[in-house]
């Protein structure tokens, strides 16, 4: 039996985000999530961007949350050295009813105070993005968008709450929330009862579930699946920007962007689904995909495309942000942050604890909170003279492991002794990136299986792909104990 | 009269070879382009045999397992067999390549042999 | 940061950077250095303790061990060095590399001239795009390969195997003699990727179906893989929707083709070519950087080894002879061209000197055959010709010209009585 004050169900960007933020006052918070890992399910699969707010629904309390969230990141990414980088994006037309619809856009950036977001000509977006369709005849700029390394950006909160003393208790499926008079008392999972005083409810695309627990669950909700692509580094075709479709009345489009780490990313699609668990990548989708982003970039090359993946949006029905206290004392919901959960998620922390404290929860400061978290030195982004030092210090720092993306043993064992450390051999993946370049871990996947194992000490065989049930061997095939010895 | 297509594997021509015969006996040979896929075909059908290859468990040495093979092609028929005996078996490092690691696997005569050195 | 110097520096201890490395040391280069990022040499030999190698160039049979074991003696004999646990990090130039070493940190190599000798990789699922979820279970044959005989790793026990490649083949067979099952070896092409024998000898003796003509369609399970369904493709390589029939499995193994391993060539500023994907080089395997010498997978992808080691040799040769000063100057460069019926042809190009040789052009062609002529023209004349009984894309060819017989212009390689 744990005892807290405070049960964050939902290790995503938003659970994970909120606890960092009350991991600067005097209380005690355990976060716990069904997953391997922190990092969710929409939170570590989507495409990375930070957005400003700049097309949110005018008024709405998204849009003042998206718009402080993106203010936030500037700190938080220097605080938690996450990788970002201020791209900016672009949003090209290449007709007049394209350019009619722009306006719009426009008319609303300003509405939600957005005011550097620009008009610009056809040769300025091609002089910005020279392998952009010729045909274009101007566009918006939006210069503050950004990319972040979107997994780190979980996992580098996460870090951190813990150093600063919150607990994360995970695969540890909630199966139940025990309400006593009214009030809630516990929340039960398949392996732990937690006696908690409250209980946030950030457990996205499952929300529901969770909420239907305490009895107040008036809406649903249901995934909406973006399948996406990821080409190789060394593509011919190059694009700096993130650059977006004119959005339809249904959907904001497939954009493209280079990621934190230099890949072109593609997608996403927008696929309303019932199962909650299909992340299956589909023919037709993908070559939608191929389709779409052609238009906006013509050469861009897919035959260098090194992976695809999808992700879940968790869309609830009826749509918009929904936080707040429920009837059940002590009882928390979010839900409805659709397709800005990474973009919104420092704005839902803050929002969270104001409201927390408003409704009575006495929240005092922890003035000994360090808001610094260290990141993994990167073999492939040190110097010479960086990376002969890591080795003096350390030398298995030399031992590269990972030999699309340059990863070192001293780097993945490094992670596996951090506070909320991976146990999958995706953890490692997702941290470092071992595993996430052009062989997709065809080389380095067997030595991260042994180093994982001889580092949390248990059998290779028990080293999982990633949810519990996804193992990778069926054991050893040679045996000591057999009667001939030769 | 049996009938046996034999794809031959002496050099890549890959001939397809059918051996007609009566019962046990070989009445005729054809589709060989060779004299060696005679010969082969002639083997393959009486009593096929391979160069079995696998790996034993190896104690003391920088690698779990050491690579071994059959020193002769053995009756494919004894496979299983070998298979069983190897998996049971553990040697303990240094082995040097070429060394015999069975006797007589399975009662084929044939020895099983160290495809790889192994040192401490 | 370590320097050391060396007359021939060669990236990579498999079966490729082993010969060169011979070869080099006997054409003169008095100190020969070989970098491995493994801890011991052979490179993939060492996981592929299967027979077949040797044939051609020894004249016997041996397992990959074995073949690793006979070249890195004789480097051992020649006194040749190895740096082993070992990463090159970059090629900075044809005389300097920097490496990263557990035991001696970071180390600036600087040398008379270098060989790539890298290999390849394979190519994956995400290459392919096969549709489906993401499931656990998923390897490359040769990760397998890896898991199964040198880490002492089973991958699991009921598999289907896409790609008919020799690795494919192989790994179906290994399989099988640990105790799994194999259900079915898929092949999208109407033929056989791999040699004949392996067919033989890996899928027929343990009674594996091989599927011409289909592929996988979907694959499905969430955690880890359940199954996956196949289809027969049509001539434009489409699943026909009616074909597509379920098979239950917990592993599947993809053999679907090997690429090149480019990253230091490319980081080298040297473009690699579209079909072969890797550097072009002519027929000394000097790379278009002077000095800088490749060899092996890393250059085109070899069906055998021997070939590699064959190959190989000509590179530590010259490699050796440039660092010297003794390499003759080309005087001027002929492209080597994939005429009708081949796909691709290595040696890229012929560097015109003063050298009189024979020079082996091994191409691969398109499409099977049987009773084809092979011939390469210079220019308009004839310069060689011989008939094979049989050809396949899954098995190198060559042809050899003389450097006497060269025109001037292109020469093209072509296959008649191929597609």
């Amino acid at each position: 039996m744990i005892h807290t004050d405070i049960v964050i169900i939902g290790a995503g960007a938003v659970g994970t985000a909120i606890a960092r933020e009350l991991s600067k006052y005097k209380v005690d918070v355990v976060v716990v999530d069904k997953r391997d890992d922190v990092g969710g399910d929409a939170s570590k699969s989507n495409s990375s961007i930070i957005c400003t707010g700049y097309d949110c629904p005018p008024g709405s309390l998204e849009t003042a949350i998206c718009r402080s969230s993106r203010m936030l990141a500037d700190q938080t990414v220097k605080e938690l050295e996450i990788p970002f980088n201020v791209c900016g994006a672009i949003m090209p037309a290449i007709n007049e009813e394209q350019m009619n619809i722009l306006k719009d856009i426009y008319d609303d950036a300003y509405k939600n105070e957005i005011f550097d977001v620009d008009v610009v000509s056809g040769k300025q977006l091609l002089d910005m993005e020279p392998e952009l369709n010729p045909e274009t005849i101007g566009g918006l700029y939006i210069p503050r968008e950004a990319v972040i390394d979107n997994f780190l950006f979980v996992v580098a909160q996460a870090e951190n709450a813990a150093e600063n003393g919150v607990q994360f208790l995970l695969r540890n499926e909630v199966k139940d929330i025990q309400v006593e008079n009214g009030k809630v008392k516990a929340v039960i999972t398949d392996k732990e009862t937690i006696q908690t005083k409250y209980v946030i409810n950030a457990a996205g695309l499952f929300c529901d579930a969770i909420a239907e627990m305490v009895g107040e669950c008036d809406f649903v909700v249901k995934p909406r699946k973006g399948q996406f692509f990821i080409l190789d580094k060394n593509t011919n075709c190059q694009i700096n920007h993130i650059i977006y479709p004119i959005p339809t009345p249904t959907s904001r489009g497939k954009l493209l962007l280079k990621t934190i780490h230099g890949n072109i990313l593609c997608g996403p699609t927008a696929e309303d689904l019932e199962d909650k668990e299909d992340h299956s990548v589909t023919a037709e989708e993908l070559a939608g995909i191929e389709t779409d982003c052609k238009k906006l970039v013509p050469n861009i090359n897919f035959s260098d495309a090194i992976t695809q993946f999808a992700g879940l949006r968790p869309n609830r029905i009826p749509a918009g942000f929904h936080i707040g206290f429920g009837k059940t004392e002590g009882y928390f919901g979010i839900s409805g942050v659709r397709s800005t959960g990474i973009s919104c998620s420092l704005g839902i922390s803050r929002y969270v604890v104001k409201k927390l404290q408003e409704g009575g929860v006495k929240l005092e400061r922890n003035f000994d909170f360090n808001p610094y978290r260290k990141a993994i030195p990167r073999f492939s982004e040190a110097t010479d003279e960086e990376r002969d030092a890591l080795i003096q210090k350390d030398p298995k720092y030399a031992r590269v492991i990972c030999r699309c993306e340059t990863v070192t043993e001293g780097e993945i064992v490094e992670a596996l002794h951090r506070p909320v450390p991976p146990t999958t051999l995706d953890g490692i993946k997702r941290r470092l990136r071992a595993g996430m370049g052009r062989c997709q871990g065809g080389f380095c996947s067997p030595k991260v299986i042994d180093i994982i194992a001889r580092e949390l000490n248990v059998p290779p065989e028990s080293v999982d792909k990633n949810v519990p049930g996804s193992y990778i061997l069926t054991g050893i095939s040679r045996q000591e104990g057999g009667d001939h010895h030769a | 009269m049996t009938r046996k297509n034999i794809i031959c594997t002496v050099c890549p021509m890959g001939c397809n070879i059918t051996v007609k015969a009566d019962g046990s006996e070989i009445i005729s040979i054809e589709g060989n382009e060779c004299k060696r896929g005679e010969i082969y075909a002639r083997d393959e059908f009486t009593c096929p045999t391979r160069t079995l290859t696998s790996s034993v468990l190896v104690t003391n040495a920088k690698e779990p397992l050491l690579p071994v093979r059959t020193e002769k092609p053995v009756p494919k028929a004894k496979f299983g067999e070998c298979m069983e005996i190897i998996k049971a078996t553990t040697v303990h490092a240094p082995i040097k390549i070429h060394q015999v690691i069975i006797h007589d696997l399975a009662g084929t005569g044939v020895n099983l042999i160290a495809t790889c050195s192994r040192d401490v | 940061m370590r320097e050391i110097k060396c007359d021939v520096a060669i990236i990579g201890a498999g079966p490729a950077g082993l010969a060169a490395a011979l070869s080099a040391k006997e054409h003169g280069a008095k100190d020969v250095l070989v970098i491995d990022r493994d801890t011991d040499s052979g490179g993939i030999l060492q996981q592929c303790i299967h027979a077949g190698f040797g044939l051609s160039y020894f004249h016997k049979e041996m397992t990959g061990p074995e073949y690793a074991a006979v070249f890195r003696e004789k480097c051992d004999q020649e006194g040749i060095r190895f740096l082993f646990d070992t990463m090159v990090t970059e090629v900075r130039s044809a005389r300097e590399i920097i490496c990263s070493s557990t035991e001696q940190g970071l180390v600036k190599v600087y040398t008379g001239a270098s060989i790539l000798a890298m290999g390849c990789r394979e190519r994956t699922r995400q290459n392919l795009r096969i549709p489906g979820t993401r499931p656990s279970g998923i390897f490359t044959a040769g990760t397998a390969q890896r898991l199964i005989n040198r880490q002492n790793e089973m991958v699991g026990k009921s598999v289907v195997i896409l790609g008919s490649g020799d690795i494919g083949m192989i790994m179906a067979r290994r399989m099988s003699l640990e105790g799994a099952k194999v259900k079915a070896v898929v092949e999208i092409m109407p033929y056989l990727a791999g040699l004949t024998r392996n067919k033989v000898q890996c899928l027929d003796d343990f009674g594996i179906p091989l599927m011409l003509s289909h592929t996988v369609t979907r694959i499905m399970g969430h955690k880890r893989i359940e199954g996956v369904y196949i289809a027969e493709v049509d001539d434009q390589k489409q699943p026909i929707p009616s074909t597509e029939e379920y098979i239950s499995c917990d592993t599947l193994l993809l053999s679907v083709g090997l690429i090149p391993e480019n990253e230091l060539t490319k980081g080298a500023g040297i473009s690699t070519n579209a079909v072969t994907n890797g550097p072009e080089v002519d027929q000394r395997m000097q790379t278009v950087m002077p000095g800088l010498f490749a060899c092996g997978n890393v250059v085109h992808v070899n069906d055998l080894a021997d070939n590699v080691s064959i190959e190989s040799e000509l590179a530590g040769k010259y490699a050796a002879m440039y660092a010297a000063g003794t390499l003759p100057e080309a005087k001027a460069q002929l492209n080597v061209i994939a005429g009708e019926g081949v796909r691709y042809v290595c040696p890229h190009h012929v560097a015109v000197t003063d050298e009189e040789a024979v020079i082996r052009l091994y191409f691969r062609v398109s499409e099977p055959g049987r009773k084809t002529i092979l011939k390469a023209r210079s220019g308009k004349k004839e310069i060689a010709a011989r008939e094979v009984r049989r050809v396949s894309p899954g098995e190198m060819d060559h042809i050899d010209i003389h450097t006497q017989d060269l025109t001037g212009d292109d020469v093209v390689i072509c296959a008649e009585g191929v597609k």
